[in-house]
């Protein structure tokens, strides 16, 4: 891979959200929505259950980076069957990341 | 008939396929590794239960990546035979091979058990063995495996015949303790439009020799020799 001098990706971090969608029933939303109702919050209707992932990724820009988490997310993250998902994505300065 | 059956990292029905295929019917079989891509020797490809990858993330959504699934799914569309088992089965729905998802089964519960399916279409490559409407009893043993799809798919299933096992004693869709994770209409197996991929939650290899005491899952691999 050539690299040229005044390409310069950039870091992203992403936090995405999977869902389930409405249609699906989410037995382990119920048995802690049970749980917190025993805990004496009868006010509580509905629980459901999903997933969060942090996803740190290099791309040439803002639309690139997002592209691409769609089709992560499309593909393997997210099964649109039974879920959709949703994302956050952030920046990251060089300096910053230490780690 | 040459039987291939893939190993994914947590495989674990894999020996169980190769038993039958190859101890108890003698037809030639190779285990497949999941990084493999020439399976053109293969007539049947196997998708094993498991726990393919840990179930990280969802059961079957890495091991649907792995270089084998890619030439799977090229013998599939090649018309040759495609069968997923319970962790297979999950497989193949990720893969997009067959339509709809697997997901936790209704009470929460892993159920490990043997159950009663009624054979809904015999007319399959995978059920000429059996007769319509036939009650059979397959060992189940499954935390996801509680069958959804949306309005659309569903009906597109049962008007094409694609369900070929249900839960339960009777062939029409029922809800009851019969319908033992919850699945949508009792599916327990379905196959693609062309009949050549079958996807199935129970275990037909657990039910095949005859010194384990069930053989119902038997007739399924002869029918198709």
């Amino acid at each position: 891979m050539v690299k040229l001098g005044l390409i310069v990706t950039q870091k992203y971090y992403a936090q995405i959200y999977v869902t389930l969608r409405p249609s699906v029933l989410d037995p382990a939303g119920v048995a802690v929505r049970s749980g917190v109702q025993q805990m004496g919050y009868d006010n509580v209707e509905q629980v459901r259950i999903g997933k969060y992932i942090e996803v740190t990724l290099n791309a040439n820009s803002e639309d690139e980076a997002k592209t691409q988490l769609d089709r992560i997310c499309d593909l393997l993250l997210a099964n649109p069957v039974i879920e959709t998902y949703r994302f956050d994505l952030t920046t990251v300065s060089s300096e910053v990341q230490t780690s | 008939m040459k039987f291939g059956v893939v190993v994914f990292p947590g495989s674990n029905c894999d020996r169980d396929v190769v038993w039958v295929t190859q101890g108890l019917l003698n037809q030639p079989t190779r285990m497949i590794w999941h990084q493999e891509t020439d399976i053109s020797d293969i007539d049947v490809m196997v998708i094993p239960g498991g726990f393919s990858y840990g179930d990280y993330l969802r059961c079957g959504a890495i091991a649907r990546f792995s270089p084998v699934m890619q030439a799977t799914l090229e013998h599939a569309k090649q018309g040759k035979y495609v069968i997923g088992i319970c962790n297979g089965f999950q497989v193949l729905t990720e893969l997009g091979l067959l339509p709809g998802a697997l997901v936790r089964n209704r009470d929460l519960h892993f159920i490990c058990d043997r159950v009663p399916l009624t054979v809904v279409n015999p007319q399959t490559p995978w059920t000429t063995g059996y007769s319509a409407n036939e009650v059979i009893n397959l060992p189940i043993a499954h935390g996801e495996g509680c069958y959804y799809c949306d309005d659309n798919i569903l009906a597109e299933l049962e008007t094409n015949n694609q369900v070929v096992f249900r839960y339960g004693s009777v062939p029409s869709p029922n809800v009851g303790a019969e319908n033992i994770n919850g699945s949508l209409n009792n599916i327990a197996g379905i196959c693609n439009r062309q009949g050549n991929v079958l996807g199935m939650m129970p275990h037909p290899e657990r039910a095949s020799d005859p010194s384990l005491g069930q053989t119902d899952g038997m007739k399924l691999f002869k029918g198709l020799l």
